[in-house]
């Protein structure tokens, strides 16, 4: 089951579905003649990026779910790059950067000095990609985490430092190819038996809500930041963002990759509330892990003449893992 | 209101007068008497409207109080040592966001040797950061400065950092006049941010600068530092007329009109120079004090106009710039450019040893007769250090530095007593 969808209308081929098929109400805020804009068009993003994509709907669905009173701090990252090559802005919402691994301290602090402000109507966001989450960013979130201090934090996890040229982070897949994983020697890419998972590390901190999330599913994607907006505390969302660039996909193909990440089984999407999961996207017809991985160049160590099998079959055990832990096995749709 | 107090209690009292609005904690000795002492008047309901949030670093504390400030809420904050190293991002950060932020720093050494007394590397680290930087030579004058610093930092929209010695000060009891709500709100008016995070009127603040606009920005903070020279002498009058006492501006001057040798100093050590002074002129030594409350900005008009008459001025250090020797000394050869007068940099108290008046006595007579070298160690223990270099010329492997200290401190104690 989905965060949003009691009823599922699917589009043939796509799994999403059509606003035109829904009630004003129920379509989706990009859909919506009155969304913010919150990230403004203009911004210097690369085609097809899916981190701009995902913030566009997380901020704006944040921002109808709180009568657009919503603040955004940023960590240091392609998002803060793009989005503020002053004297342009694309931020349409009061945005603050500050370094790259204190976006959710500083959020800690925006939201406290509005509650002494009074201002307990305005709410906070902090972002960051995986680089700013996982690695140098970790302990500020996990302080804000545990202190349960009213702020959604929210992940853009593309799964290396793209702004500084493709390396390895903490959330960077095994077998990768980075520009700190190179692809060469015996084991070419990242390592296997390496990374964290933050959404369940975020869970072990016992915060009110835990999401992921993926440019796939935007719908989805929307619904679990509204979610997120309708609770205080401490809130976290991981949402897979493509990279074409550092991925080496095409930039037609962000959704497709994301898509596959999702319904390989990679990226489970999930829920959870105080620790515990209390939903699951589930893949009805999950697919190989090759048709994710073959998508992107930075695999593409793994295949040529003699794919890498072993490898392969490595990956795909990380895929199933996933469906049995998360549950993820779902029903053929009627 | 006279009250016999300890210092960091007496800072956490004024810091509470100030009526502030976020405050970040994290605990490092010897600070953390400050924000004790503040968290239980905000968990008490004593202080009213202010968030108190115990964070899990240094580099989050200010963090926090980057985004509180930024809010529109008046923060702070305090630290010492290797709290302001963890957090020196932040420090640059907040400096350059314009953030008037106020810090204490309970001044502390900084390690390696890991060493908990007061010395003034930790601040002096920072001196080049944008915050302005008082030193506190008294715990009545920590009292005040903070105070001030609201001001200072509000009207320039630059953070401050009040620089009060560990232990010396922070853990001394003694009496204090601690102002009264009526007398601080008379002093401090609200907080009217120049740059808010308001959903009304929504800015995007710390965006990507380069080439063609930094080093403006990089300059306007350097004009809040002179604006401070002017701002700094004003509020501490201002302060003299309301509260009757001095306290704070640039510099202090004691026995330098017609002073042969003036020591200068920051901080508490200026009390025993005083003292030592006094002792000195019974002796027919014309000697003198200058007191640098405020490193930064640099005040070097008033150092040039104290300075200039005398014959030799000693520079009183608690920092060592390793590879170079002192730190204020610096500012002080700066300011008395073209001036032909004797200039010595004394390192002293690094690692909270103590500086004794017999000590400054005797250096105050090696001035006077011109003995000091450009840099000397004050009571800096030769016998031992030559030891260890000696066994660095014999041996490789010496092992590490510090042990081998302590050890043969006490292989030669044991010598002795037996």
């Amino acid at each position: 089951m989905t965060a949003q969808q009691p009823v599922k209308f699917y589009q043939t081929g796509t799994f999403t579905v059509g606003n035109r098929l829904l009630a004003e109400d129920d379509r989706n805020v990009q859909a919506n003649m009155r969304r913010t804009n919150s990230l403004n068009s203009g911004h210097r993003a690369c085609q097809g990026c899916g981190e701009a994509l995902g913030a566009r709907y997380a901020i704006d669905a944040a921002m109808q779910a709180t009568n657009n009173q919503v603040m955004a701090v940023n960590a240091t990252g392609c998002l803060e790059v793009f989005s503020t090559p002053y004297p342009e802005t694309s931020w349409q919402i009061p945005w603050l950067h500050s370094l790259f691994g204190n976006a959710a301290a500083v959020a800690s602090g925006v939201a406290a000095g509005l509650r002494a402000r009074g201002k307990k109507d305005v709410r906070v966001i902090a972002q960051g990609g995986d680089g700013g989450t996982t690695d140098i960013g970790f302990g500020c979130l996990s302080g804000m985490f545990e202190r349960n201090d009213d702020v959604l934090y929210i992940c853009y996890d593309n799964e290396a430092y793209m702004n500084t040229g493709v390396q390895r982070s903490s959330a960077t897949p095994p077998a990768a190819r980075t520009a700190t994983t190179m692809a060469v020697g015996p084991h070419p890419g990242n390592v296997f038996g390496t990374g964290k998972n933050l959404p369940l590390i975020a869970m072990a901190h016992h915060i009110p809500y835990v999401a992921t999330a993926s440019v796939a599913n935007l719908r989805d994607l929307e619904a679990k930041v509204i979610r997120a907006m309708s609770m205080r505390g401490a809130r976290y969302i991981h949402i897979h963002v493509p990279c074409p660039l550092g991925w080496g996909s095409a930039p037609a193909d962000t959704i497709k990759v994301a898509r596959m990440a999702v319904e390989s089984g990679l990226f489970p999407l999930f829920e959870a509330e105080h620790g515990e999961v209390t939903s699951r996207y589930t893949l009805r017809r999950p697919v190989p892990v090759t048709d994710y991985l073959k998508l992107q160049k930075r695999f593409a160590h793994l295949f040529g003449k003699t794919p890498d099998t072993e490898t392969l079959t490595s990956i795909q055990a990380m895929a199933d893992r996933n469906i049995r832990v998360f549950g993820l096995q779902g029903q053929e749709a009627v | 209101m006279l009250k016999q107090t300890e210092g960091s209690h007496a800072v956490a009292e004024a810091i509470a007068l100030c009526r502030p609005e976020v405050i970040c904690a994290y605990p490092i000795t010897p600070q953390t008497h400050i924000v004790e002492g503040l968290g239980e008047m905000v968990k008490s309901g004593e202080l009213k409207d202010c968030e108190f949030i115990n964070v899990e670093s240094e580099f989050a504390a200010l963090s926090v109080a980057i985004g509180s400030s930024a809010a529109g809420a008046r923060s702070y904050t305090a630290t010492a040592s290797q709290g302001i190293l963890f957090m020196a991002e932040a420090v640059y950060n907040a400096a350059g966001l314009g953030l008037p932020i106020v810090m204490t720093i309970g001044n502390r050494a900084i390690g390696a040797p890991i060493n908990i007394w007061n010395d003034h590397s930790d601040s002096m680290s920072m001196r080049d950061a944008g915050w302005i930087q008082l030193y506190a030579e008294t715990n009545q004058e920590a009292v005040d400065l903070h105070i001030q610093a609201f001001r200072l930092a509000e009207e320039l929209s630059c953070p401050v950092m009040v620089c009060v010695d560990g232990f010396i000060l922070t853990h001394a009891y003694e009496r204090i006049d601690i102002p009264t709500q009526e007398q601080v709100d008379a002093y401090l008016p609200k907080f009217e941010p120049v740059q808010i995070l308001d959903c009304d009127e929504p800015v995007s603040i710390g965006a990507m600068v380069g080439p063609e606009a930094f080093f403006e920005v990089r300059y306007l903070q350097h004009h809040k530092q002179l604006r401070a020279l002017e701002l700094i002498p004003q509020l501490a009058a201002e302060f003299k007329q309301q509260f009757g006492r001095d306290s704070g501006g640039l510099v202090r001057t004691y026995q330098c009109e017609d002073a042969d040798t003036i020591i200068v100093a920051l901080g508490s050590i200026n009390g025993t120079v005083k003292d030592a002074v006094d002792e000195a002129r019974a002796n027919g030594q014309r000697a003198g004090v200058l007191t640098i409350c405020s490193f930064r900005p640099f005040p070097l008009v008033e150092v040039r106009a104290a300075l200039e008459k005398a014959k030799r001025v000693v520079v009183l250090e608690k920092t060592l710039a390793v590879g170079l020797g002192g730190v204020v000394s610096d500012g002080v050869r700066k300011s008395l450019s073209g001036i032909a007068l004797k200039g010595y940099t004394v390192i002293a108290g690094l690692g909270g040893r103590s500086i004794t008046k017999r000590s400054l006595l005797n250096l105050l007579k090696q001035a006077d007769r011109d003995e000091l070298e450009p840099l000397s160690f004050l009571d800096l223990n030769w016998d031992v250090v030559n030891r260890e270099i000696e066994r660095g010329k014999q041996q490789r492997r010496t092992g590490p530095i510090a042990e081998n200290i302590l050890r043969d401190l006490h292989t030669n104690a044991a010598a002795r007593t037996s």
